[in-house]
């Protein structure tokens, strides 16, 4: 301890020399890193949003344009967008996807913010045992539930046959998302604070009384945060989508776009690809920019789930 | 004496509330538990089962006891080492440049300039696009005729404008590591930038004032506090890579040297119908993600756990 003290202003010293020479020659160093920045700032832009606009840009090519490299659309046209919401497979699968994304975000949040509450608020036995488990079921690797499920859903669970049906991709997609949606919501439970709660107790309110009309209101910020983060994590889900459904009605769009193979046969559906790919993402981008604040707040107090 | 015989007074009716508090408490846990021991924990143990069994092609439903056999033939056969090779190899490249270029993008976003908040909304695009849409995207621009990728790289006459990018070992796994930084990496960096948003001004003024280097002030500040922030972020990143699927099944359907372990055991459960060495495989990809898992327990389990205790 005693010789780190020591020897720290030695060194510091050593280099002092370099860097008051540096100093005094005024702003050059600062207009160099403030060059690098903003260089750092353009390329960054770049590498986020170029592939996407490339995505928008072929999406709005037809034809001979398409083999182009052209930066722009000389002959900008929405043909490819029509044809994909022409496609009823395409149009199916959106509306599969809002009602299965949207209906297990809707469980997860109900039966996650129970669990979260008692976890931030209540006294009982087992409880870093039971957010351990909860927790672990998010390093489960897909394809290990997938094949079972299979099974499970085809021959019937408890005499209902799940394959193939919105609740059978429901039920599986909470895997992931309540686990992320309890932890969210458990860091925001605790965050509240318990006075509120205590008189509305001592006023002879019950506990869910309690919970229903003062913590929810007040933890309505951290649901939204949880509510979206559970549902992008939903509508992303390729694996079991793929493996538990088999017509194009039932099938979500992560799993109808890689089976998608455009309006017209034996040529590279590029354009409609592009059209659908931008169809399905355009919705995510701006949810996720107008609730950015949120979104970064649930991704690393929650840091679940990549 | 009084005080006494108030705690022995107050004691029936704190234990009779401390038992309605666990009774709201199981009551409140138990639907969440319900689903995962359902969707879950018993597919898991079924897996398992599965694992254990031969099943006919021929009479379906037909299954026989077989043991640990499908193991042994999973793990003396050379496809299941190349899938495992080919995950280890895609992990540790992808999340090494991620973290790279993560922290790159954190420093940036953390720098005080005029419009950083344009540039967080923008690092959350890449993150915002389907995985789906991303393995479709870069199929797209890596197009061997069509490609944007060989276009530039003819109209510059530079080699390679040729280039069946998705058709030869190699290239193939360079696409998919460079379509899963694109857009795995700003989620890396938003963790970062977190972690560097705790770390105290005044740490870096004291080290200013004593004449650290801009590169002196980045190795012994901010690497060491960072520390926990980057240890969450590689580890959450290697649980995901380490179960990467999405990607190979679009890109290339797992051909030119791109069988993950998912996708390996997928085909094998799917397309060849061999449910049990099928099954085998997914239980060994559960088993060495649960191993890095566990790793990551040790290592961050102390969170968990004053989240539990936090009440």
């Amino acid at each position: 301890m005693s010789t780190q003290t020591v020897a720290q202003p030695r060194t510091w010293r050593a280099r002092l020399g370099a860097s008051e020479r540096v100093g005094t020659s005024g702003q050059r160093p600062s207009a160099a890193s403030r060059i690098l920045l903003w260089l750092g700032v353009v390329l960054t832009i770049l590498f986020c949003l170029f592939p996407f606009y490339w995505m928008i840009n072929t999406s709005l090519k037809t034809g001979g344009e398409l083999s182009t490299g052209h930066v722009f659309p000389h002959h900008p046209s929405l043909d490819n967008y029509t044809s994909i919401f022409k496609n009823s497979d395409f149009t199916t699968a959106l509306r599969t996807s809002a009602i299965v994304a949207g209906g297990s975000t809707l469980i997860a949040l109900t039966i996650g913010s129970f669990a979260a509450y008692a976890l931030a608020r209540l006294r009982f036995k087992f409880k870093f045992l039971i957010l351990a488990l909860i927790l672990s079921t998010t390093t489960f690797p897909p394809i290990a539930i997938a094949a079972p499920l299979f099974k499970i859903w085809t021959s019937g669970l408890f005499g209902i046959r799940l394959y193939n049906t919105y609740l059978g991709l429901i039920l599986p997609f909470l895997t992931f998302i309540l686990p992320l949606t309890i932890y969210i919501l458990t860091s925001f439970f605790q965050e509240i604070p318990k006075d509120l709660e205590e008189a509305a107790l001592v006023d002879g309110a019950t506990r869910f009384q309690a919970f229903r009309k003062i913590v929810i209101p007040l933890a309505a910020p951290g649901l939204v945060t949880a509510g979206l983060l559970a549902f992008i994590f939903a509508w992303n889900e390729f694996l079991l989508s793929i493996t538990l459904t088999s017509s194009a009605n039932r099938r979500p769009v992560s799993a109808a776009i890689a089976f998608f193979t455009g309006s017209q046969q034996f040529q590279i559906p590029l354009g409609t690809i592009a059209a659908a790919t931008v169809t399905i993402t355009v919705p995510l981008i701006v949810l996720v920019i107008i609730f950015q604040k949120r979104i970064v707040a649930g991704l690393t107090a929650g840091a679940v789930k990549g | 004496m009084s005080a006494a015989q108030a705690t022995v007074a107050a004691r029936p009716r704190r234990r009779r509330s401390e038992i309605s508090e666990r009774r709201l408490a199981a009551y409140l846990v138990s639907p969440s538990l319900i689903v995962i021991a359902l969707v879950a924990a018993y597919p898991i143990c079924y897996a398992i089962w599965l694992s254990l069994h031969q099943y006919s092609l021929i009479h379906p439903g037909l299954s026989r006891w077989v043991g640990l056999d499908n193991f042994r033939d999973a793990i003396t056969s050379s496809a299941f080492w190349s899938s495992v090779k080919i995950t280890f190899i895609f992990t540790a490249i992808s999340v090494t440049l991620e973290l790279v270029i993560g922290l790159a993008m954190a420093l940036l976003m953390h720098a005080a300039f005029r419009g950083r908040s344009v540039l967080r909304a923008v690092v959350l695009v890449p993150w915002a696009v389907l995985t789906v849409g991303t393995a479709m995207m870069w199929k797209t621009i890596f197009d061997a005729d069509l490609g944007f990728a060989n276009q530039v790289l003819q109209a510059l006459h530079l080699p390679g404008g040729h280039t069946v990018w998705l058709g030869q070992n190699g290239y193939a796994m360079a696409v998919m590591i460079f379509a899963d930084v694109w857009k795995t990496a700003p989620f890396m960096a938003l963790l970062l930038l977190a972690g560097l948003q705790v770390i105290p001004d005044d740490v870096y003024e004291a080290a200013k004032v004593d004449g650290a280097t801009v590169w002196q002030r980045f190795v012994s500040i901010t690497l060491p506090l960072l520390r926990p922030a980057i240890l969450v972020a590689l580890i959450f990143r290697t649980l995901d890579a380490l179960r990467i699927f999405d990607l190979p099944f679009v890109l290339t359907q797992g051909s030119n040297g791109t069988t993950t372990l998912s996708l390996y055991a997928y085909q094998q459960l799917t397309q060849n119908r061999l449910i049990g060495p099928g099954s085998s495989l997914a239980v060994l990809t559960f088993i060495i993600v649960m191993a890095v898992s566990f790793l990551y327990i040790r290592l961050v389990g102390g969170n968990i756990r004053a989240l539990a205790e936090d009440t």
